[in-house]
Formats: structure tokens, sequence, C-alpha cells
């Protein structure tokens, strides 16, 4: 598992409106790849953009092309609803389905796409998905209790492991932490670095020393001003993008002078 | 504050010169003043109008306004201006909520005692074929109500929820505004209205002076959907995006997202809501008089024939009561009352509905 991703020329926009406007990037699998940048500078449009969840705002659309495994995900033939599928997501707020119990919560992929699984089996994911989560001995004694008994942090666990569970080849986190405290934040950075033998991860964050604590490659976003498109600015491993950039804004704002 | 301050690292924080107090509180009225205020009120306008001649509805209303001039000048004395206003607001919103309970008390009190007399089995088991006078039941009325609402149920509800998950799903622009404009119109017509509609439909169809539980039921639901349709609506849009996104990101596709997320999700709003509509429309006569007319036997099929309706029931009991007027009402009481029941047992039903529906939070 894990797929390489090669974005190029890719504008992204809302209606008539460019947001993010000309990225080239390359997404090495089995890495993690953090997305830094001010805020409003389309970081997490673009990533939303890498599993076509951006189109579902009305009147969204991208031109360009994302290319996995030989395919253009934007293809005319390519069913949105497959690239979600190998291409999993988890959001800034964590947002288990109310109506559900934890162990259902996980299973909601496969659920709510009416597939049918044998017991062993569904319990066998469950376990799964929730070890690879981190989570499975927190909550092993209550699996039939709702998803929204956890705390904040569990709940994004929860939800990772919600997405881990239809196994995709890639997962796309926007902002995994920032609603949670610190020592939820160090189990959810502890588990990407595990998840990265999987997977191919891309994280957005506003938290330059996450960024440099759990990424291999850091790409930096910014936006010249206001109602203008964001731009990537640079793309190189993260030691050197913290430590040696070769464009002078992004040595600002990994240093803390703007942003 | 006339000594020079000196610096501070020199010499310790001189102690603050002490200000006037500050008073937490004011003098207040007794706990028994609005009684008081109030009895004495009722007092005087019980003296003023054994002068010029007494009426309880005079007294009542000149009690609550004299009354209301003593507390609020007393706590204007006493209490100052802002307790006096305030005051003032209490009584406003108590007299207020006391208006507003007044119909619904008389109602409740009216129908319960005038309705007792006739509340018994005979009332549920019997219909009205043959009896003349005493006795005789509204056994008919009561199923044919049923089976009317609940025909009406079974088309506004589908039609009525598909509409909102257009509305809250997909439609956007002049379409969506379309619908939601007529929606709102439609909301407004009168019941009556409806009622001739299903008629003239009918009528085109089966020729004049058809008369079937069908076309009440399809009055009902004319007027029935734009209740489920925005009930249903603002169910939907109290769904939080997130969760749709997340569904998405699962790979799900949109239409299984409504059904087993959304949808899912609002159940609970909904039901109760489509419970309310069903509350609201189970006591419409005039349709049901153009539409369904009445009968004094038991019909049983909405596609054959006149059937009884609780609301049309009373009316016609009330309204032609046949050779031994008291018996007639008696039973037109009996009926509003079983009908106040049914609302009754309907609203209860949605709160059970909605209590096991609902997300649970632990």
């Amino acid at each position: 598992m894990g797929k390489r991703i090669d974005v190029s020329d890719l504008d992204i926009y809302y209606g008539d409106f460019l947001a993010v406007e000309k990225v080239t990037m390359v997404i090495e699998p089995r890495t993690v790849t953090a997305l830094i940048g001010p805020s409003g500078c389309g970081k997490s449009t673009f990533l939303r953009s890498l599993n076509r969840m951006h189109e579902v705002i009305p009147g969204a659309h991208v031109e360009g092309k994302v290319v996995m495994d030989g395919q253009d995900i934007y293809g005319s033939d390519v069913d949105p609803v497959d690239v979600r599928r190998s291409i999993g997501m988890v959001f800034q707020r964590p947002n288990p389905f109310p109506t559900m119990s934890i162990a259902e919560n996980v299973l909601a992929g496969q659920r709510l796409n009416n597939k049918r699984m044998r017991k062993a089996e569904s319990e066998e994911l469950v376990e799964r998905s929730l070890r690879g989560a981190n989570l499975w001995e927190e909550v092993k004694d209550r699996l039939g209790r709702p998803g929204s008994s956890l705390s904040g942090g569990q709940q994004q666990r929860l939800c990772i492991a919600r997405a881990i569970a239809v196994q995709p080849q890639v997962l796309l986190m926007d902002e995994p932490c920032s609603a949670l405290d610190p020592i939820s934040t160090l189990a959810i950075e502890d588990l990407i670095g595990e998840l990265k033998q999987d997977y191919t991860i891309v994280i957005v964050t506003h938290n330059m020393q996450q960024a440099s604590r759990v990424s291999d490659e850091t790409g930096f976003f910014n936006i010249a001003g206001t109602g203008k498109p964001g731009k990537l600015i640079e793309m190189a491993d993260t030691t050197t993008m913290f430590s040696n950039p070769s464009q002078k804004a992004t040595e600002d704002y990994v240093s803390g002078r703007f942003g | 504050m006339t000594e020079v301050r000196a610096p501070e690292t020199a010499t310790p924080p001189s102690p603050p010169v002490p200000s006037a107090p500050v008073r937490l509180g004011t003098r207040s009225l007794p706990r028994w003043a609005p009684l008081g205020a109030y009895a004495a009120g009722a007092a005087a306008a019980g003296a003023l109008l054994l002068v010029t001649g007494f009426s309880l509805a005079g007294w009542v209303v000149l009690t609550a306004l004299v009354g209301t001039v003593l507390l609020v000048g007393a706590s204007r004395a006493v209490e100052g201006a802002r307790k006096a206003t305030d005051r003032l607001v209490t009584v406003l919103v108590t007299g207020a909520f006391l208006v507003a309970l007044l119909p619904l008390v008389s109602v409740t009190y009216t129908v319960v005692s005038r309705g007792a007399a006739r509340f018994d089995a005979q009332f549920f088991t019997y219909s009205m074929r043959g009896v003349v006078g005493e006795g005789g039941g509204a056994y008919h009325a009561i199923v044919g109500t049923l089976i009317i609402t609940a025909l009406a149920t079974l088309i506004s509800v589908p039609v009525g929820l598909l509409t909102a998950v257009y509305l809250v799903e997909y439609g956007r622009g002049q379409l969506a505004r379309a619908i939601r404009f007529l929606i709102d119109v439609m909301s407004g017509i009168p019941s009556i209205v409806a009622g001739l509609f299903a008629f003239a439909l009918f009528t085109l169809f089966l020729g004049p002076g058809a008369r079937l539980g069908i076309m009440g039921a399809v009055a009902l639901s004319v007027l029935m959907i734009p209740l489920v349709v925005r009930s249903t609506e603002e169910m939907l849009k109290l769904v939080p995006n997130e969760l749709r996104e997340a569904s998405y990101a699962l790979g799900v596709p949109k239409w299984l997202t409504i059904v087993r997320v959304v949808l899912r999700t609002a159940v609970a709003g909904i039901a109760t809501g489509v419970t309310l509509a069903v509350a609201r429309v189970i006591g419409e006569t005039a349709p049901l008089l153009v539409t369904v007319g009445t009968t004094t036997s038991v019909n049983l099929n909405p596609f054959e024939g006149r059937m009884a309706s609780l609301p049309t029931f009373s009316y016609f009991s009330f309204t032609q009561p046949g050779a031994n007027p008291q018996f007639a009402v008696e039973r037109a009481w009996t009926a509003a009352l079983t009908l106040v029941i049914l609302v009754m047992l309907f609203n209860l039903l949605a709160r059970v509905i909605s209590k096991v529906f609902s997300p649970k939070a632990r």
C-alpha cells in the first residue's frame, strides 16, 4: 500500500475565483508530506482537491492533473467515489457519526456502502483498525458505546481508525491536531509515524514544530495578498526546508517572522 | 490623595485611602409585596364596582390594573427605578402567559366536562347506523378519521421528505427558490380551498358528486405536505456538514450518504415533525365536508362511498341533531373530546419517537 501522487499545474477554483494557482508537486509513497503556510493560503483547499473532496462545495472545480498509479484522478471516466475510497481523509474537527457506536464508526466505510461482512471478519477489522489508530486498549471494553462518548483526542483517533478501515492508499489529514490538547497531539503524531510504514500521508498543519517533527517532506504555500491565489512557494525535504530554504519567504515563515 | 508618592522601591506601598463603602443591594419590598398589592387592588376594585355595578370580568381587569400600579409605584418609591422596571416587566410577562393560557384551559375544561357524559364503551364500539335519539357511537367516525389521516400521511410523507431532501441536498438557484416560495404559499392555503381542489380533481375523473375517503386524504395531504417539507428541511439543515464530508471521504456515494447518514441523524426531528403535522390535520373539518361527506355506518374502504370522520361527525351531530337534540349534542362533545385525546396521543408519540431515535451522547 501507499502510492505516489504526481500533481502537475493544478489550478483550483471556487466558482470563478482562482484559489490556488499552478501547483506542481510529487508526493512520495510511504512518506509524510507536510503542507505549511499562513491562513487562507490554500493548503487545505489543495489537500481537499487531492481526493476530490473539493468539488463537494457548489461551483468548486480544478484544472490540471493529479496522477496516482498512472491514472489522472480528474480523468473523465474516473468516479470520485472510487478516488475517495483509495485516498482517505481525516478532518480538522473530529467528526464521528453521532448515531453510531464506536465499532459501527470504524465499520462505517463498509456499513454505509452496504457491504456485507461476516461477524468474525468485521470484529477482526474493528480490532485491526483501532489497533492501527492506537485506540484499541482504551476502547476495547466499550465498543458498543456511542462514538461521541470519547474525548476529543480519542474521537480524532477513532476518525483515523475509520479512515484506515477502508484500506486506502493515501491518507490526507487536514490539521488533525488543531482541536486537540498536547497529550492527544503527541498520540496522533506518534500514530502518524507508525502509519507511514503503510500509507502515504499528507498533512496540513499550522504548527511548524509539528511539521518538522512528523514530516519527511514539506511544502510551503503562500499568498501574495487578499483575493490573490495561493501558490506553492517551495517544496523540499523537511530538514532543508527548516534549516536552509532557498526562498526568502520560506525562511521568514519558518523562522516565525510572519504568519 | 494628598501625599506625594515615594519611589516604589524605597517604601512599602502606602495603604489605600478608604473611599465611600460600596453598597451592594438596596432596601427592598418584603416578599409578600406583590400579593399585598394585588389584594389591595382587588379590594379597591371591588369597592369601586359595588358603586357602579358588579361584573366579574371588570373586577379581574381592574384588580390587575390597580394592583400593578400599586406594586410598581411602591417599588419605585422604595427600591428605585431599575427594580420597578423589573417588576413591571415581570407583571407583563406573567400576564401575557396567563392570557395565552386562558383559552387552552377554557377549551380543555369545556370539552372534558361536556364530553365525559358519553365517554363510554358504547361510544367507541357502536356506529350511528339506525340510531335515532339515545345511544349510538362514533366507531365509524373514529376509524374513518384514522383511515383518512393514515392515507394522507402515506401521501404526504414521501412527497414532503423527498422535496426537503431535494431542497437541502441538491436544489440551488431559481428552481429551488421557486419551490421554496410555492411551499410557503401552499402552507397559507385555507383548508376549504384544499378540499375544493381535491373535489375538482376527482370530479375530472369520476364525474360530479363523488365522495370518497381517498379524496379527503388528498385534500388533507395538500395541507400536510408543506408542513412536512418545512419541518424536515429545518431538521436536515441541522445535520452538520462535517458528517456529510466524513461520509464522502470514506468513499460513500452521495445518495447513500443522504439515506444512511443525513436522514438517519435527523430521523428523530423528522418523525416529530411528521407527527405534529398529523396532529395538525387530523382535526380538519371543511375539506372533509366537501370531499368525503359523512355517513352513519362503518365504511372501511376509502375508495368507495362516503366515510364518517370525527370532526364532521361532531359538526353534523351539532347542526342536525334530529329528534332528540340533547343526545346528539352529547355525542358531538364526546367526539370533540376523542379528537383532543387523539391529538394529545400523537404529541406524546412524537416525544417518544424523538427520544428513541435521537443520537445519544453517552
